[in-house]
């Protein structure tokens, strides 16, 4: 036990020593030319700590494969048939103990070193406390977009998670609570985290640290129905001052200016109420995206398309158009009713 | 040894009225013809699978293509992983294991002739149900066509809330239906293997191929149930108020998770044990060596058996399960790694100091080798869970399992065909033809599934109809797409060949690989009795002993 215990340190250590420096150099190095959600580019605590274990898992396949293939290729051209072949069967050979003995034995070192690092890993993301500075964020997962609330702040809002940057010396980690409104959905910001599914009936845990301020981009990783590919995820990771900003204004009622009263009448006794929300006002359905301060947000549709006035009337005449399969129903205003509505909107600060 | 001399009663029947030979194929219930018909379905439906992975692809060349709407993609690839795992891999493989396991322990059918071909058809008709969804599964307001769940079906997404019609009812029946097929031919399968042996043919001396059937057969007998439950509770949710997984009324979508996956990951080692069973058999006549390590070779393969029966939830590694459970996934996943290095190293052995032959079969074989060995690695590093809660369900694991599908299974699957193509025609097939297919596969498997990995490690997930400009994808899909079509190319090819060499091929004779086991006593085709006298042997190599008298395997084994 004693040999394991060190043995596993040691591994850890291996395994931190290649995160930590490599990870920083990699991360700037690759980030923004290869891909904003490149798993080999991790800016936060439990992405950092499974790209460590990637490497070390990298390395030992690594050496497997050059190692069996060179057998595989020495075995293929030095015991090919020759053209002098005599003909006669070469020498049969039935096994040898001694052989599989060792081709057994050493697999089963290497699994014990691979099991060993890993379950560390596990341990070290799944078993991580929650510090009493975390934040504490409700994500739900919708066909086909996010909702966030964050309970004891009176924040709600959707596909746009904020979330404060996290000092590596003084860790001020987000803990996200996952649940789903329908099907199953899979929560997947590469560069922060690996992805935890979001399941009807059930309650799983997630947790991110990100050490960097920034946009970061994911999507929705398990299948969940027809627009499964365009259920897109944005963290703005944001200092610690622009995070408490932002949770000040949005924990407020949007201020509504008398200027858009008729689109506000028009959205209040239509359907749209039955399923979005405006604080402050009559509407708070709850199966579509609160809409309190939608103007805050840069995308509409979980990130399918800008939050610019001319997407939002095309989005509220015909979903379809950005988003086939959208839960949204065409709402059939006329040209009029379109506008004003979409004026109304724009006021939702 | 020759046995030119039985009189075949074949050349009378080219004269026979059409109408009359196709009811002899329907109403058989020869081995031979069962197995060639699984295998003449499979590979209809691996044109059928083919042009749905097609068409994905062609969506996904590029981003924000325009070529299918979101509906129409979600359906390929249910209807591709249905039909590829269902009604492909699982048929083709029966189709093998049923023509040759009698021929290669000497005996004169299955077990059960008439449980087999009551097998085949329910498989058939499977199929059939399957596509019928296209026109018969219209339902309320026109929702349904074909099945949209995806082929792992997750709940609460096959419930009626979010799947209207009779598209998933189809896909349920379709799948019970062949699966009560499959339990018939594993059944058969047991008992033809434990109960028919030729005199001497002890169990240790039974060809690798027989052993590695026997365990795919109690895998098939095992996992099967839980699907088939898995179904019926899913039916009874839909349509007699039942609450297993309906999430809304109190179920649990884990659980379907875990019925499923139990099936799911013995399923994978039911499809990949035949394949080691071709390569097993091959290796050796291109080698012209006994196959090193027999003893140690079935060990692995139960072993390997054992496992796959405790490490299905390495397929929920995201679920949320405890961090005890995922532990124990890891290790139980890593370990399975063992038995099949075990395998490799013993098929290289195998070749080690022999005079390797690079005919078509052996060219697959070797192919397979270093295919599997990639696959394998992969594995294990999905198999580190935290390392999985980043490359799970994204095209990382969409190239690792086709990698193992494609690269292992198809490729082993290639090399049987050619093996015993000459067998089961008595024609032999172009050799040319045969390298041609091969290389073009190579480079089309390669293109695809290699660069396939990336996107996978750049975040992209899979089961995505389009996809974001500026995620570094775009040229990696394009070369996967490119890939795609020399692999179509390699199969018209294959297939070209097939119907040519049959057709206009040389006689094969009835050993022209000058091989070692039973099957290759008999002529080509074998007669329906396969052999006028019961064999009897002495070794694993009855035909080495028969051919070399003067040093014969019996001696060392």
């Amino acid at each position: 036990m004693a040999m394991n215990n060190s043995f596993t340190r040691c591994a850890l250590k291996v395994i931190v020593a290649l995160s930590s420096p490599m990870t920083r150099s990699f991360a700037q190095a690759t980030a923004p030319p290869l891909s904003p959600t490149n798993i080999f580019a991790p800016v936060s605590t439990p992405a950092d700590t499974i790209f460590g274990l990637s490497l070390f898992v990298l390395a030992i396949t690594a050496a497997i494969f050059v190692t069996v293939f060179a057998l595989l290729a020495y075995a293929v051209v030095r015991f090919r048939k020759r053209s002098d072949d005599d003909g006669r069967e070469p020498p049969q050979v039935y096994g040898s103990n001694q052989v599989e003995l060792a081709w057994t034995v050493i697999p089963v070192l290497v699994v014990v070193a691979l099991f060993m690092a890993t379950a560390r890993v596990i341990g070290s993301v799944q078993k991580a406390a929650q510090p009493s500075n975390a934040i504490e964020v409700i994500a739900i997962g919708h066909q086909f977009w996010w909702e966030y609330r964050y309970p004891g702040l009176h924040v709600v809002t959707a596909n746009e998670l904020h979330v404060p940057v996290s000092d590596p010396a003084h860790p001020t980690p987000t803990f996200i609570k996952l649940l789903s409104a329908d099907t199953d959905h899979s929560y997947w910001v590469p560069r922060l985290a690996g992805k935890t599914d979001l399941i009807p009936n059930r309650t799983n845990h997630m947790w991110i640290a990100p050490r960097e301020t920034g946009l970061y981009l994911g999507q929705c990783a398990q299948y969940c129905g027809t627009q499964h590919a365009k259920m897109l995820l944005r963290v703005y990771v944001q200092s610690r001052d622009d995070f408490d900003r932002w949770i000040q204004e949005q924990s407020q009622a949007p201020s509504l200016s008398g200027a858009a009263s008729e689109g506000r009448h028009i959205f209040e006794t239509t359907a749209c109420i039955n399923c979005h929300a405006v604080a402050g006002t009559v509407a708070d359905g709850r199966f579509g995206p609160d809409l309190s301060h939608l103007m805050s947000r840069e995308t509409i549709a979980a990130g399918a398309a800008p939050n610019t006035p001319e997407n939002l009337r095309r989005w509220i005449q015909n979903p379809d158009s950005i988003k086939p399969g959208s839960r949204m129903p065409a709402m059939e205003l006329s040209d009029r009713e379109l506008d004003a509505v979409t004026t109304y909107l724009t006021t939702l600060r | 040894m020759s046995t030119d001399s039985i009189a075949l009663p074949r050349p009378r029947e080219a004269s026979r009225p059409l109408v009359d030979q196709l009811h002899d194929w329907v109403t058989t219930v020869d081995h031979k013809r069962l197995g060639i018909m699984y295998i003449l379905f499979a590979l209809f439906f691996l044109v059928v699978g083919g042009i749905e992975a097609t068409i994905m692809r062609i969506q996904l060349i590029r981003p924000q293509n325009d070529f299918v709407s979101p509906e129409v993609f979600n359906r390929m690839f249910t209807m591709h992983g249905t039909t590829m795992i269902f009604f492909v891999a699982m048929p083709i493989l029966f189709g093998f294991a049923n023509y040759l396991v009698p021929l290669m322990i000497g005996a004169r059918d299955m077990a059960f002739p008439r449980l087999n071909a009551f097998s085949f058809w329910l498989s058939a008709f499977g199929g059939i149900l399957l596509y019928f969804s296209l026109v018969g599964a219209n339902g309320l307001y026109g929702a349904g066509n074909a099945p949209d769940v995806g082929w792992f079906a997750y709940a609460p997404l096959t419930a009626q809330t979010f799947s209207r019609g009779h598209s998933t009812d189809f896909w349920t029946l379709a799948v019970l239906v062949s699966g009560f097929g499959s339990i018939g031919t594993a059944i058969n399968i047991l008992a033809t293997i434990l109960c028919l042996r030729c005199p001497g043919m002890k169990l240790g001396k039974m060809p690798l191929l027989a052993w590695l059937n026997l365990v795919m057969a109690g895998l098939v007998l095992l996992a099967i149930g839980p699907l088939t439950a898995a179904q019926m509770m899913l039916s009874l949710d839909r349509y007699l108020g039942a609450h297993f997984f309906d999430t809304q009324a109190g179920g649990s979508a884990v659980i379907w998770m875990h019925f499923f996956w139990i099936f799911g990951h013995p399923e994978v080692y039911v499809l990949v044990i035949p394949a080691f069973a071709f390569v097993s058999e091959i290796i050796p006549v291109f080698s012209r060596k006994a196959m090193f390590g027999y003893p140690i070779m079935v060990a692995a393969t139960v072993a390997i058996g054992f496992l796959s029966m405790a490490v299905w939830a390495h397929h929920m590694f995201t679920v949320g399960l405890s961090s005890n459970a995922n532990t124990f996934f890891v290790l139980s996943t890593m370990a399975i790694g063992v038995p099949t290095g075990i395998k490799i190293f013993n098929w290289l052995a195998t070749m080690w100091g022999g005079k390797i032959h690079f005919q078509t079969p052996m060219l697959f074989c070797i192919a397979f080798l270093f295919q599997f060995l990639i696959a394998g690695l992969t594995g294990i590093m999905l198999s580190a869970a935290p390392f999985d809660w980043q490359l799970g369900n994204s095209y990382f694991v969409v190239a690792h399992f086709h990698y193992v599908i494609v690269g292992g299974i198809l490729f082993a699957l290639f090399g049987a065909f050619y093996y015993w193509f000459p067998k089961m025609s008595g024609k032999m097939y172009n050799e040319t033809l045969g390298k041609v297919h091969f290389w073009l596969f190579v480079l089309g498997f390669h293109l695809t599934f290699d660069f396939m990995h990336v996107p996978g490690v750049l975040g992209m997930p899979r089961r995505i109809y389009t996809y974001e400009p500026g995620r570094g994808w775009d040229t990696w899909n394009l070369i996967v797409t490119i890939g795609v079509f020399f692999q179509a190319l390699g199969i018209l090819v294959f297939i070209g060949n097939l119907v040519w060499s049959r057709v206009k091929g040389n006689a094969a004779g009835s050993d022209p690989w000058d091989a070692w086991t039973l099957e290759w006593t008999t002529s080509s085709p074998p007669p329906a009795y396969n052999f006028a006298i019961i064999p009897t042997v002495k070794s694993r190599r009855p035909l080495w002993d028969l051919k070399h008298p003067e040093d014969p395997d019996w001696k060392y084994e």
